[in-house]
C-alpha cells in the first residue's frame, strides 16, 4: 500500500475534461506547494506542536494594530495611489537611507506591494521575457514561491544548489557553474528561509562582481534584513555598483510580526519600477490602505517592540540550536531570519519521511527540507517562532523520536 | 485623493508631508556613488551587556542561570557574576511574583491616594515622605507632578482599615493639606502582566 496520508493529495488530474473548460496545461503541471500537504494533515490533528511555521508567533505590536483600528472608525478606507500613498513612501525611503545610507526617490523609485509576494512576482514578470528561455539563477534552498514564480512569469528557474559545509551561503564557483548567456537574474534571499544562513559583506561583494560581469539584474530579498544575529545587515543596493542593477525587496511581514497584513515594498531604478507600477495597476491597483496606514505606524513608532522581538528570538536560536545539537541532529549556527536547518542524513529517513513519522508518531510539525529545493534533502526546517515552552517540548519529543529510530529494530506488531 | 494621515494620540490632525524627507531627490541616471558596506557590529546584539539579563529576570524571577546561559551569549559563571554585582549596586532591588489574589476570593482592597503636602525649606516632601514610607500599609509611594504632590499605593484588609489609615494617620501627619483616595474596582494590568482574558489570533500549524 502506498496511500500515505500526506503524500497522496490529489491534484486534479481525476477531474474529467470537459472541452475548453479546463485549466492551462503549464498550471496544471505545476507540483503543489510541499508544505501545503502538511499543513493540511498537521491542522486536523489535536496536541501538535508546530515549529513549522514561517512567521512570528507574536501578534503585531498594538500600536501597530491601534493605529489600523483608527483609520477604519474614520472611514479611511478607499484606494490609494498606484504607488502606495506617498507618506508611507517617504517614510519607508527615509528609513533605508538612514540605516543603510541607500537613497531612493519615494516618488518614483518605491512601489507598495501586497506583502514581497506580490513584490518577487511583478519584478519577474518585469524583467523576463516570456519564452524566450530567460533564466533566473535561483541559490537553493529557498522560500516555495521562487521557482514556480519564475516559471509563470515566462522564465527559467536554474536552481543554484548551497551546500551544508558551507552554512548554506551561495557562492560564485556554485554561480559559475550554472551561469550561461540566457541568465538574466539572479534571485537571492538572506538572511535565508529555510536555511537562516545570512550572507556577509565580503560574500556579497564577491557576487556583486560576479552580477557586474555577467550583467544579471539582481532581485534581493531581504524580508528577514531585521534579524541578523551574528553580524549587521548588508543590503544589496549599497555594495558598489549594485545600485542600478537591484531590485530591492523588504517588507513588514517579519521584523513587525505584520505577516497577515500583507504589506511590503520594492524599491529600485525608476524604469524597473515603472514597469512593476504597470503590471501593479492592472493586476492590484494598490495594497490595502489599512495595511499602509499600519505599516506607517510601524516606521514611525514599531522599532521598540522590532527590538524586543529581535531579542527574543535570537534566545530562542540558542536554546534550540544548542538542543539539536546536544540530541543528535547536527545543526550549523543560522545567522539569520528564524529558522534552523538541522541534518536527518544520519537517520536514513528522507526528509518527508522523517517529518511524516515524526508528525504521527510524536506530533511536532516540522518542514521537510526538500520543499525548499533538491538540496535541501536530507534536512528538517524547524522555526523557533515559538515559545520557550514548545521548543523544549518539542526537543524532548524529538529526542524520544530518535532514540526509536536508532533502537534495534523491535518487532512491531500494528493493532489496527 | 487620500486623505491626509494624522496621528493617532488625541484630536490632533497634522498633514505628514510637512517634513519632506531630506534625501536628495534623483532621477535615473548617473547612479549614485554607493557607500561602504558597514563592518560588522563587535557587540553582536541590540542591547548592551547587562539589560538583556536583566530583562529576562524582570519576566520571570525564577528563571534558572543555566536557562539564562542557554538563551544568551554568557556562561553561567558571567551569569552569576553580572546578578550579584547587580544585586550589590543596587540594580536589581528584590525578586517578586505577581498575585492575583482576587482568584483566592480574598476580600484585600487597595486604594491610590493622592496627598497634597505643604513643601518645607530644606526638606521638601523628603520628610513627609520618609514618615508615611513606614507605615507598611504603604506599599508604593511616589512624589508626582501635577495637581497632587505624592501618590501613594495603599493596601488594607477591608475598606475601613484602608479608611481608618486615611482618617488616622495619614491625614494627621503634619503639613499633609489634602488627601484624594481612589479604591481599585478592576486589575486589567498589573506590572506589564495582563490579568484580563482577551483572546489573541491563532497561526497556522504549518506555513511556507
Amino acid at each position: 500500500m502506498n496511500d500515505s496520508p500526506i503524500s497522496s493529495s490529489g491534484n486534479g488530474s481525476g477531474a474529467p475534461s470537459r472541452g475548453n473548460v479546463r485549466p492551462a496545461d503549464h498550471v496544471v503541471a505545476m507540483p503543489p506547494s510541499g508544505i501545503r500537504r502538511f499543513f493540511d494533515v498537521a491542522s486536523q490533528m489535536e496536541g501538535v506542536i508546530s515549529l513549522g511555521v514561517g512567521e512570528p508567533d507574536f501578534a503585531t505590536p498594538w500600536t501597530i494594530r491601534e493605529s489600523a483600528i483608527w483609520a477604519i472608525e474614520r472611514g479611511i478606507t478607499n484606494y490609494t495611489s498606484n504607488h502606495g500613498m506617498l507618506e508611507l513612501r517617504n517614510a519607508i525611503t527615509r528609513q533605508i537611507a538612514k540605516r543603510d545610507g541607500v537613497n531612493y526617490d519615494p516618488k518614483t523609485e518605491c512601489l507598495i506591494t501586497v506583502g514581497v509576494s506580490e513584490g518577487l512576482d511583478l519584478a519577474l514578470r518585469a524583467i523576463l521575457n516570456p519564452g524566450a528561455g530567460e533564466e533566473v539563477l535561483i541559490p537553493e534552498p529557498c522560500y516555495v514561491s521562487y521557482a514556480p514564480n519564475a516559471g509563470l512569469a515566462g522564465g527559467v528557474p536554474v536552481p543554484v544548489p548551497t551546500r551544508p559545509k558551507n552554512g548554506f551561503h551561495v557562492t560564485v564557483e556554485e554561480l559559475r557553474a550554472r551561469v550561461t548567456p540566457r541568465s538574466r537574474a539572479l534571485l537571492i534571499n538572506y538572511p535565508n528561509n529555510p536555511t537562516g544562513a545570512s550572507l556577509t559583506g565580503t560574500e556579497l561583494r564577491e557576487i556583486a562582481a560576479f552580477a557586474e560581469e555577467y550583467d544579471l539584474i539582481v532581485l534581493s530579498d531581504e524580508i528577514y534584513s531585521r534579524l541578523n544575529y551574528e553580524h549587521e545587515h548588508v543590503t544589496f543596493p549599497s555594495l558598489p555598483g549594485m545600485w542600478d542593477r537591484t531590485i530591492l525587496l523588504n517588507g513588514f511581514s517579519k521584523a513587525y510580526a505584520m505577516t497577515g497584513w500583507r504589506i511590503a515594498y520594492a524599491c529600485g531604478p525608476e524604469p524597473l519600477i515603472s514597469a512593476m507600477v504597470k503590471i501593479h495597476q492592472y493586476t492590484m491597483l494598490c495594497a490595502p490602505i489599512l495595511s499602509q496606514y499600519a505599516a506607517y505606524e510601524a516606521v514611525q513608532r514599531g522599532d521598540q517592540e522590532a527590538d524586543r522581538m529581535v531579542e527574543s528570538y535570537n534566545q530562542r536560536r540558542r536554546l534550540i540550536v544548542n538542543g539539536f545539537n546536544r540530541i543528535g541532529l547536527p545543526c550549523h549556527l543560522p545567522e539569520g531570519a528564524f529558522y534552523t536547518f538541522p541534518s536527518i542524513r544520519h537517520t536514513g529517513l528522507t526528509s518527508e519521511e522523517f517529518c511524516e513519522r515524526l508528525l504521527f508518531e510524536e506530533k511536532v510539525a516540522v518542514a521537510p527540507g526538500n520543499a525548499f529545493g533538491a538540496s535541501g534533502e536530507g534536512h528538517i526546517r524547524a522555526s523557533y517562532a515559538a515559545s520557550l515552552d514548545a521548543i523544549e517540548e518539542a526537543l524532548s519529543r524529538i529526542e524520544r523520536f530518535l532514540a526509536r529510530l536508532k533502537a534495534p529494530s523491535e518487532t512491531v506488531s500494528v493493532s489496527a | 485623493m487620500n486623505p491626509p494621515l494624522v496621528t493617532t494620540s488625541g484630536a490632533k490632525t497634522f498633514m505628514m508631508h510637512e517634513n519632506p524627507p531630506p534625501q536628495r531627490m534623483r532621477t535615473f541616471l548617473p547612479p549614485l556613488p554607493s557607500p561602504p558596506p558597514r563592518e560588522p557590529n563587535p557587540l553582536k546584539e541590540p542591547y548592551p551587556l547587562m539589560d538583556e539579563i536583566l530583562r529576562l529576570l524582570e519576566q520571570d524571577a525564577r528563571i534558572t542561570v543555566e536557562r539564562m546561559a542557554a538563551l544568551t551569549q554568557y556562561t553561567e559563571d558571567e551569569i552569576r557574576e553580572m546578578i550579584a554585582d547587580a544585586e550589590r549596586r543596587g540594580v536589581i532591588r528584590r525578586y517578586k511574583t505577581v498575585v492575583d489574589w482576587n482568584r483566592l476570593q480574598d476580600s484585600r482592597v487597595m486604594a491610590f491616594i493622592d496627598v497634597e503636602v505643604t513643601p518645607a525649606r530644606g526638606v521638601g516632601f523628603d520628610d513627609v515622605a520618609e514618615r508615611l514610607h513606614r507605615f507598611p500599609e504603604v506599599r508604593s509611594l511616589y512624589l508626582v507632578s501635577g495637581e497632587y504632590d505624592l501618590r501613594l499605593i495603599v493596601e488594607g484588609a477591608s475598606l475601613q482599615e484602608v479608611a481608618s489609615f486615611v482618617s488616622e494617620k495619614l491625614a494627621t501627619v503634619d503639613r499633609v493639606r489634602a488627601t484624594a483616595t481612589h479604591f481599585l474596582l478592576k486589575r486589567y494590568k498589573e506590572d506589564g502582566v495582563s490579568f484580563a482574558e482577551f483572546t489573541e489570533g491563532k497561526r497556522l500549524v504549518v506555513s511556507p
